[in-house]
């Protein structure tokens, strides 16, 4: 709107100081807007959008406006400024000199976000307004945004809140997300993010999350395609992990904590909604895995055998790893308490990762509980002595692979010439360490296809 | 009027797609809805007529006033009740 020139003010009834200064106001003949009562002067401003235009912070403050522009500006009382801005002597003969002003509602913690999401101009996503009769959650689950379970209407308002959570202009290009190859923005990944219901705090975690996923090595439009089980699993590391409230121990692979639940669900999101992977279409796993919903946690960096995965992995500090991961396998060991032997119980299990008689075929991460991580760790097992001792106990006979062998169909071509083979490629195995302090049990999250013609294991920074 | 923000890559228009046209009515159920303007049962009536006569199950509805949309609890039970319907005004 245009500002009238000469003094323009804006006041609230509530403030104290506002009151003090009506009638030096009223004899000044300023332009006064107020926020809070629309009798009080002769502008409104109970819908605050003057408030918000001007950027006001303190009521109150009085312009000069000159040609429509503002040419001056000063906020509470203080008779030597105010006489200074408008060039009269002996303002307010009877007041003190000075008082601090009010807080301008426009600024109200309860207020600003619907304010910016009204006149801001920070928002591109395009706007969807659901009809009087449409029930809001009745309307998002029929267009088909969520995954079946209730998600949180993103209003505007929210969208705002979230992206308070990163420095990141909403404008940039996250990844490009498969399948349909759509530019993600921060923005969209923030109104996925609500829909998961994640708080501000998750944002940065759930941004590298789709970053990560997006990667080239990654293979999501594969991993998104497969008749296979698997989707991403997203496991965090470095301070933010505790800082935004992540579990790491008890029942971290279960449900229960919002943040685990919650970055992970946002990332299916946005290859849903943002990148138009939807069941049944692109995605065409025969079976699927509950994963699919969410499956996110924090490693258990303390009392860790294992150097944290992302730093080991050249990450170090917040970052996230993402693996195509198919499911939870249990690993019973309640026995041993020589780390030689953990190995050999550790191996056996792992050897029947997709099926027994296949490797090199399918990655996995070995989740490693902490009552098992004591066993290594005071042994001095790091986690290279650990894939190395495992990689010694999963040489497989290439006699047992074969087709046929065991009585079983499945199973390498004939013609293999080396006596043994691995059941991991290089880099196929990853070991991380997480769970509760009670339990002998560790966990194999079975992979999928692995290396240059399936999915590589890829790690990000969490960048705030 | 409450409003959200799309999630989507925003290649599809906003508003939902209708459900595809049946190829034939014969042995469907299609409702009829009178919005109430005069005269419309005119057109109603025929047409009732001229759908029995092809095999289809024909259920009448009426909107309680023209000035407003049907109410939900109408909308619902034609939604529940019949595969097809024409709503026809006529003046």
């Amino acid at each position: 709107m245009q500002l009238p020139d000469g003094l323009v003010a804006v006041v609230k009834r509530d403030c104290p100081t506002c009151t003090l200064v009506e009638p030096v106001l009223r004899g000044l003949g300023a332009a006064v807007w107020c926020q809070d009562d629309p009798d009080w002067f002769d502008g409104d401003d109970t819908g605050l959008e003057l408030s918000y235009r001007l950027g006001i912070e303190t009521v109150p403050t009085v312009l000069r406006v000159e040609g429509g522009r503002e040419t001056g500006r000063v906020v509470g009382w203080s008779r030597e400024q105010w006489e200074g801005l408008t060039g009269a002597a002996g303002l307010g003969p009877g007041l003190p000199d000075h008082r601090p002003g009010c807080g301008s509602l426009s600024v109200d913690p309860s207020r600003v976000d619907e304010l910016e999401a009204r006149y801001g101009d920070g928002l591109a996503s395009r706007r969807v307004a659901l009809a009087d009769l449409e029930d809001e959650h009745e309307a998002l689950f029929d267009r088909g945004w969520t995954d079946g379970l209730p998600v949180v209407p993103p209003t505007p308002e929210r969208v705002l809140r979230m992206l308070r959570g990163t420095t990141r202009d909403p404008r940039e290009v996250v990844a490009v997300v498969p399948p349909d190859l759509v530019a993600c923005t921060v923005e969209k990944v923030a109104v996925n993010a609500v829909m998961a219901g994640c708080l501000p705090e998750y944002l940065p975690v759930v941004l590298a999350a789709v970053e990560a996923a997006c990667a080239e090595e990654f293979a999501l439009h594969g991993l998104l395609a497969t008749t296979y089980f698997s989707g991403p699993v997203v496991v965090v590391n470095g301070p933010v992990a505790r800082r935004v409230g992540m579990n790491s121990g008890v029942n971290c692979l279960g449900q229960g904590n919002r943040a685990n639940a919650t970055i992970g669900r946002a990332l299916q999101l946005v290859v849903r909604n943002v990148g138009g992977g939807r069941p049944g279409e692109v995605d065409r796993a025969t079976l699927g895995n509950p994963g699919k919903y969410t499956s996110c946690f924090a490693e258990r960096e303390e009392d860790s055998p294992f150097a944290p995965l992302a730093a080991d992995r050249g990450v170090p500090g917040d970052a996230v790893t993402v693996f195509a991961g198919a499911g939870v396998q249990p690993v019973v060991d309640q026995l041993s308490r020589d780390p030689e032997s953990l190995a050999r119980s550790l191996a056996a299990c792992l050897r029947v990762n997709a099926h027994p008689k296949l490797p090199m075929a399918f990655d996995a991460m070995l989740v490693v509980s902490p009552e098992h991580g004591r066993v290594l760790r005071e042994a001095g097992w790091d986690r290279a002595r650990l894939l190395a001792e495992l990689d010694g106990l999963l040489r497989l006979p290439a006699g047992e692979l074969v087709r046929g062998a065991g009585g079983m169909a499945e199973g390498l071509p004939p013609g293999v010439e080396a006596e043994q083979l691995p059941k991991f490629r290089p880099g196929g195995l990853l070991v991380t360490h997480a769970g509760g302090d009670a339990g002998l049990f560790s966990a194999i999250i079975g992979g999928w296809v692995s290396g240059e013609t399936g999915s590589v294991p890829v790690t990000r920074e969490v960048r705030g | 009027m409450r409003t959200v923000l799309d999630p989507t890559g925003e290649r599809r228009p906003a508003t939902r797609e209708l459900l595809p046209r049946p190829d034939a009515l014969r042995g469907r159920t299609v409702g009829l809805l009178d919005i109430s303007k005069a005269r419309g049962d005119v057109v109603l009536d025929r047409l009732e007529e001229l759908l029995r006569a092809d095999g289809v199950r024909v259920l009448r509805y009426r909107k309680p006033t023209f000035a407003r949309p049907a109410p939900v609890d109408l909308r619902h039970e034609i939604a529940e009740h019949c595969e097809v319907v024409i709503e026809a005004l006529a003046d």
